[in-house]
């Protein structure tokens, strides 16, 4: 590419343009293709959305828009921001582009921050990294940024440490830093990912301010169907390093063309619809043997010498039925995992009463607790990090059977192939190691292994927020079907409104360690009592742009309320 | 060239998974060359030690053959290529003989080292409690004190200073030994305690399985990845343990078995008087054995770390034309 024909000249309203980018990673066994073939422009002041599962390169392609790239990749094409190839210019330019021209919004706030220098000083590194700037200059252009993104009283809060900061906020000190320079382009990794819904919401409704105040064109990259719809006005689909569908949001969500982004559309779960307690009236099971009763239930951590400790679980109270399926709600911090952690014997309670199977927590001794554990099954989050990686999936799977039966190994063999068929894997896997495995059959081969002894409780603890959506699809479908079949009751813990409205009958709403609510899952969606859960259920995006606007202007009047 | 080409044959894999030669087979440009001396230098001190009686031509205590007394300190000549040292040994043959101790020194110090740190370090690191904190503060004790005085101290409370070949080598080994088991016991004991929060362990808890299965199944092969790194570097260091307590006397007697330290310590005097050909050599021994360990331990430490690994920009460059092209 030489420098006559630079689309600056052709096109000047073009932010970024990239043309025909191939990447590739080279790893130990050999050359990964990552990006393949990748065309597309960003005009101005738009919001382009880069959406795909995890591995369709989606995050390479739009790094590159910053000259990044991994040692250990190889990248043809050209990327040109503002007329200049990002992808040819040497370390000094490339410092001079980033932040001046085009600037970076992480995922993690929390990681992006470092935590010995004041927010202040970090935006203001980069202000003074460009042109030389008077320290007093740059802190005002800092407290400036500041209260652009949102940060009450910036004059005194410039000097606060990323720890004194929640973790919206800390996002919002990252995006000001972002701004400071007031680039043309922003590049916002996964950048609510890592938040709850609801600061979630608070933050796309920020990135949509500053674009209509400052004209920045915006790539988000996200695996979120919700907050596509929520903030881009064009959106790219990626699959396997290649551009799928390129189309005006409205489009893309009303006349999807292409077979993927119609999948991945279905797979989103959609709030209210298939809920597991359409057309009840009154809670099932509600005769079946309590199998969970939790009294008042609080759970305390000490803290460190002389600091306060933490109370995770402020008096909860909850009754699961055999043959139930118990759906718990909350945001981060809100004691949920705390609670299905105790159910299972990880965790100690402090005060109350929880009943597990007919035996009493408070007087947990593991000894006693050990033979009940054969009726407990769980499943953990991360399905990649569960798995024990130097055992194969056969013996992980076998695991149970053998610390509780003294099934000879044929029996054993024989119990895991049946295992495996029952989750949908073939029966040959039990040979492989995990790491040899997808996510979505790790997590099927994780349910199986939970069910290996039969138990009569399954908790099952945000088994599908590490999974992309068309695999969460699926494992869903299976938890459901095994439930049916097999009717063990199961806490389903998730901060996923409408995935534990998919799946669980009766379900409860938790917030900062109290059970704020309790009731049918249809009953809580649709009439929610509490203000928490009616701005919860509001800041759950749904794939759909025209409906989404609407619950932006709902979340406007709920916080006009308070 | 395709992609496929370049990935590893999943037929014969258990080559390919063994330590060194899956660090090999990542390597890349200096770090392969690094490699590839360490293993070089390494492969030569191991063949040396094993084929010793062949190679050398007089065995490492023999002063007199046939035409009868060797010559005393005499220079290097035809019949005694490095020369002789003052006691009319060959240097040769004795600096030969010299890398079967160190390396039975070092196969033995190293593994009671193992057994005894990774035992300790995963029961104090899962169970702790009263056992964690003693061996701690242990470790920690052991620790403070200068390694090379431990092992002074060890070798004259096992034998009294001065022994025969297999005490001499046991005692070297096992004042080795009482230095490094705090070093294998800190590793395994840090890595236990960061895997016992892994969601794995915590699924074989709720499972039911007992501290000692958990131990042993789960934490074992989890917590000992990194060993065959400290195998390498530790190897280097009890070989310059050995090599110190030889030159300061607390070695093996020079007619019970052939020893590098005590040979240089011998060597002290005859530097003065232009006497090179005593102490260049096992000087040379230690030093290049040391680098060969050093280089091969350094090496996988690095190709182990993927951030420390170093891939080749034109190799990268060329494997994505070649599939961009396709």
């Amino acid at each position: 590419m030489n420098a006559v024909n630079s689309p600056e000249m052709a096109k000047p309203a073009v932010v970024l343009s990239v043309e025909d980018l191939n990447i590739d990673f080279v790893t130990d066994s050999g050359a990964v293709p990552a990006v393949r073939g990748v065309d597309f422009n960003v005009a101005p002041g738009e919001i382009l959305a880069i959406v795909g599962e995890s591995g369709s390169g989606k995050s390479v392609t739009a790094r590159t828009a910053l000259g990044m790239l991994a040692e250990n990749g190889a990248a043809q094409g050209a990327v040109y921001l503002k007329g200049q190839d990002m992808l040819h210019l040497d370390a000094a330019e490339l410092r001079a582009a980033r932040g001046r021209d085009v600037s970076m919004v992480f995922q993690e706030p929390s990681t992006a921050l470092n935590p010995v220098f004041t927010v202040g000083w970090q935006i203001m590194e980069g202000i003074r990294a460009h042109g030389k700037v008077s320290k007093k200059e740059a802190r005002a252009q800092a407290i400036e940024a500041m209260r652009q993104v949102g940060i009450p009283d910036p004059e005194s809060r410039v000097d606060y440490y990323p720890h004194q900061f929640s973790g919206g906020q800390k996002q919002r000190v990252v995006i000001a830093a972002a701004l400071a320079l007031k680039p043309a382009l922003i590049v916002a990794d996964e950048p609510t990912t890592a938040l709850d819904v609801t600061v979630q919401a608070e933050i796309l409704q920020l990135l949509r301010t500053l674009r209509e105040e400052l004209g920045t064109a915006i790539v988000i990259i996200t695996h979120n169907m919700g907050v596509v719809a929520d903030i881009a006005d064009r959106v790219i689909v990626m699959n396997q390093g290649r551009i799928v569908e390129q189309a005006p949001a409205e489009q893309l969500f009303g006349q999807p063309r292409d077979d993927y982004t119609r999948s991945l559309l279905a797979a989103v779960p959609h709030l209210g619809r298939n809920s597991a307690s359409e057309g009840l009236s009154e809670r099932p099971h509600a005769q079946g043997e309590v199998v969970v009763e939790a009294r008042d239930l609080r759970i305390h951590f000490p803290g460190r010498l002389g600091a306060p400790g933490f109370t995770a679980v402020d008096g909860v109270s909850l009754k699961i039925h055999a043959g139930e399926v118990y759906g718990l709600v909350g945001e981060s911090g809100s004691g949920k995992t705390t609670i299905g952690r105790t159910i299972a014997g990880l965790n100690h309670m402090t005060d109350g009463s929880l009943n597990v199977l007919g035996y009493e927590m408070a007087q947990f001794k593991e000894r006693n607790f050990k033979p009940l554990r054969r009726q407990i099954g769980f499943v953990f989050q991360d399905p990649a990090a569960s798995f024990n990686p130097h055992l194969t999936v056969g013996e992980c799977v076998a695991e149970p059977l053998r610390v509780h039966t003294s099934l000879n190994e044929r029996e054993m063999r024989a119990k895991v192939a049946s295992l495996l068929e029952a989750v949908q894997l073939p029966a040959g896997f039990a040979q492989r190691y995990p790491h040899e495995l997808s996510g979505g059959q790790r997590q099927r081969a994780s349910l199986g292994r939970a069910l290996a002894l039969d138990p009569k409780l399954l908790i099952a603890d945000e088994p599908t927020s590490a999974l992309d959506v068309s695999v969460q699809a699926k494992v869903l479908e299976l938890f459901k079907e095994l439930q049916d079949e097999l009717g063990f009751a199961a806490l389903f813990i998730s901060h996923d409104l409408a995935v534990v409205d998919l799946l669980s009958t009766w379900v409860g709403v938790l917030y900062r360690g109290s059970l704020l609510e309790e009731g049918l899952g249809s009953q809580v969606l649709s009439n929610p009592r509490h203000a928490y859960t009616r701005r919860l259920i509001a800041s759950l995006p749904v794939p759909d742009p025209a409906e989404q606007a609407q619950r932006r202007a709902l979340i406007q009047s709920l916080n006009q309320q308070d | 060239m395709t992609i496929t080409e370049l990935k590893p044959r999943s037929n014969n894999a258990w080559i390919g998974k063994l330590p060194v030669v899956s660090h090999l087979k990542i390597s890349s440009g200096l770090q392969r060359g690094m490699l590839i001396a360490g293993l070089i230098l390494a492969g030569l001190f191991v063949l040396v030690a094993l084929f010793a009686p062949v190679i050398a031509p007089f065995d490492f205590a023999q002063s007199a053959d046939d035409s009868g007394d060797f010559p005393r300190q005499a220079a290097p000549d035809g019949k005694f290529i490095w020369g002789t040292t003052v006691s009319g040994f060959d240097v040769f043959s004795r600096t030969i003989f010299g890398a079967r101790t160190a390396i039975l020194v070092i196969i033995a110090a190293v593994m009671m080292s193992l057994f005894l740190g990774v035992f300790l370090g995963l029961i104090s690191g899962y169970l702790g409690g009263w056992f964690d904190r003693i061996a701690v503060v242990l470790a920690d004790a052991i620790y403070a004190f200068p390694s090379l005085l431990l092992a002074i101290v060890m070798s004259i409370v096992i034998s009294q200073g001065q022994s025969g070949m297999l005490g001499g080598i046991m005692a070297a080994a096992v004042s080795i030994t009482v230095v490094f088991v705090p070093q294998y016991f800190r590793v395994i004991r840090a890595e236990v305690m960061r895997l016992k929060a892994e969601p794995f362990v915590e699924s074989a808890q709720v499972i039911g399985a007992s501290p000692w299965r958990i131990m042993g199944v789960h934490l074992f092969r989890n917590a000992t990845r990194t060993l065959p790194l400290i195998f390498t570097l530790n190897a280097t260091e009890a070989l310059l343990t050995l090599a110190g307590l030889g030159f300061l006397g607390f070695g093996i007697e020079p007619t019970s078995a052939s020893e590098w330290g005590f040979d240089l310590n011998r060597a002290m005097a005859d530097a003065t008087s232009g006497i090179w050909w005593t102490g260049l050599f096992p000087g040379l021994g230690i030093v290049l054995t040391v680098l060969g360990l050093t280089l091969v331990g350094e090496s996988m430490n690095d190709l182990n770390d993927p951030r420390l690994r170093r891939f080749s920009r034109r190799r990268a460059k060329r494997i994505s034309q070649a599939g961009a092209s396709k």
